[in-house]
């Protein structure tokens, strides 16, 4: 099966989703990246053979528009996307133009003769459905955390396809772009994380969850009572509506464990969690549990982190 | 001007969900809801109607007949109309072939110069966010997903959109076509008023008979047979084998806690 795969870029690197699609395409035949902007090609180059379309565009309708044109161009059997906020706004809309079938949050694919075949979470996580894929063109966006993104080698040919979206293209406008967060968090890449949910209690309370990350050299998660109690950013949420992470340890710090959360943890290699609720969610899928409150535990782990330091 | 609702039906997964033996859900055992997000595309059309009286709040819904509650439900809440879209035909539709069949029965009813498209962003069954962005296609005329606020001036629609960093500002014509987030406002409550006015609102079924004729919709891409994915098998996600729960939680606790993780290099 022959698959292009988008290459999503930010803070001009391609993301991390997007090398893991990749990875995902090459485990169904040939793969070639797609980018966005000829001096990006290069950075695509040492994973897979790349096409940089050769614009700029202004906004999501021209993304779409120059897509459709390489897509009817290129015939490719399949289409790969990282399963961001703009993989999952790009591939319904092209599986609509092109007439395909499109499949959210990918975590397993293969292919089956022409058909493309997908495991996809559903009902916030708490059923897995398996999925068959149709059309002449296949669509599917890849969650992030489930597959290992290839490792750079020689670099591969770079095909730069100068392309431009028609005109009447754009029908919504970006009149501004602002960036409230500039904290770069890497949960996906994350290989320590502590998350910290209503059982913190407070923005101080949560502050201790940011303390212990930092002790352990982890990156800071977060349940959806923290976000919405504004005790940190939404660029930390873990779980079905935020990120999904697979760290070699999670700890979850009052965290009930609510299906929607867990689905986006499932793929950490050891759990631990501390929870004042002994019949809590989250106690499991830990490997290790405590009952008890995470504000008075959390200081003792933190002793406890220095002495082994010998801090 | 018309604001038109699509709204979706779905089992409430915010509490305990049932899952049966082979995997499926057992839908049965479950309250049927509205869709969290579709509550907010409820509100953002009746908020925009309280600033444009004439404007006229269409409810369109694709599912089987028990939906009309929920219809009635969102009646109350001060909706003028209700289109129940149901029908043998459209049974086991993918989005793709949902999308079709919802921008037909738009189509169908007329879609207006100044009419705007409220979606939820996403259903909690699905979980996909493909419908909204797909009937717009369908329909030919512009899209913004994740709005979490709505400024209408004459034909102009400035639209903030979420982003996982921050926001943009977008600015589109009607008509056009909005998901919606639960950031851009509170949905009402049902009134006293509304529940006694709702039996007497609209309420119309769009069949296939309905909508057969429709440019948009073709016999060969809806339902099941026509859906270009299929769900061939679900399963209850594997869950790892429950873990050790520590006695106690002093200090002692919690260096027996990191003994383990260093016997197992974890730390």
């Amino acid at each position: 099966m022959k698959s292009l795969v988008y290459i999503e870029r930010k803070d001009g690197r391609p993301v991390n989703g997007s090398l893991e699609a990749l990875a995902a395409a090459k485990a169904l035949g040939e793969a070639c990246g797609v980018v966005i902007g000829a001096e990006a090609g290069a950075e695509i180059a040492p994973y897979a053979p790349v096409i940089a379309i050769d614009a700029a565009p202004a906004c999501d309708d021209e993304v779409v528009a120059l897509l459709e044109a390489l897509i009817r161009e290129k015939t490719p059997d399949a289409v790969l996307f990282s399963a961001t906020q703009a993989g999952k706004d790009y591939a319904p809309r092209l599986a609509q133009r092109l007439g395909g079938g499109c499949v959210t949050d990918a975590m397993t694919l293969s292919a089956e003769g022409n058909a493309l075949l997908a495991t996809r979470p559903a009902y916030g996580g708490t059923v897995y459905e398996q999925m068959k894929v149709i059309g002449p063109v296949k669509f599917a966006t890849v969650r992030s955390g489930c597959f290992v993104r290839p490792e750079a080698g020689e670099p591969n040919p770079v095909e730069t396809v100068p392309l431009s979206a028609p005109g009447g293209a754009v029908k919504a406008k970006v009149v501004e772009t602002v960036t409230e967060i500039t904290e770069a968090i890497d949960l996906e890449g994350a290989e320590v994380i502590v998350a910290g949910g209503l059982g913190m209690g407070s923005a101080e309370g949560f502050h201790l969850v940011e303390e212990m990350a930092a002790l352990l050299g982890g990156v800071v998660g977060a349940s959806r009572p923290a976000i919405e109690g504004g005790w940190v950013s939404r660029a930390h949420q873990i779980g079905q509506s935020g990120k999904t992470v697979a760290p070699r340890l999670y700890i979850a710090c009052g965290i009930s464990g609510a299906m929607q959360h867990i689905s986006g943890a499932m793929g950490s290699k050891y759990i631990v969690a501390v929870n004042k609720d002994p019949d809590a969610s989250i106690f499991k899928v830990a490997d290790v549990g405590i009952v008890g409150d995470a504000l008075t535990i959390l200081p003792l782990m933190m002793d406890e982190i220095r002495a082994r330091k010998g801090l | 001007m018309k604001f038109i609702v699509c709204v979706k039906q779905v089992p409430d997964t915010s509490g305990k969900v049932a899952v049966k033996a082979d995997g499926t859900m057992d839908r049965a055992s479950m309250a049927a809801i509205t869709n969290p997000d579709d509550l907010n595309a409820v509100e953002a059309a009746l908020s925009l109607k309280d600033a444009n009286p004439e404007a006229k709040v269409v409810l369109v819904s694709m599912g089987p007949p028990p939906a009309a509650g929920m219809l009635r439900e969102l009646l109350a809440m001060g909706c003028d109309e209700a289109i129940l879209v149901s029908g043998r035909e459209f049974g086991g539709s993918d989005t793709f072939a949902t999308s079709q069949i919802l921008a037909a029965a738009i189509a169908h009813l007329g879609l207006e110069e100044d009419d705007i498209i409220f979606c939820g962003r996403q259903a909690i069954d699905g979980d996909t966010a493909q419908v909204g962005p797909q009937i717009a296609e369908k329909l030919d005329i512009p899209q913004v997903s994740y709005a979490a606020g709505l400024e209408l001036e004459g034909r102009t629609l400035t639209v903030k959109r979420m982003l996982e960093d921050g926001y943009m500002t977008i600015e589109t014509r009607t008509p056009c076509l909005i998901t919606c987030i639960k950031e851009l406002n509170t949905p009402r409550y049902m009134t006293v008023r509304g529940i006694l006015e709702c039996d007497q609102k609209p309420y119309t079924v769009y069949d296939y008979e309905a909508l057969k004729d429709e440019p948009l919709i073709e016999a060969d891409t809806i339902g099941l047979k026509g859906s270009p994915t299929n769900v061939y098998k679900s399963f209850s996600p594997p869950v790892k084998g429950a873990g050790v729960m520590l006695e106690g939680s002093g200090k002692e606790t919690v260096a027996k806690l990191f003994a383990a993780l260093a016997e197992r290099h974890i730390i």
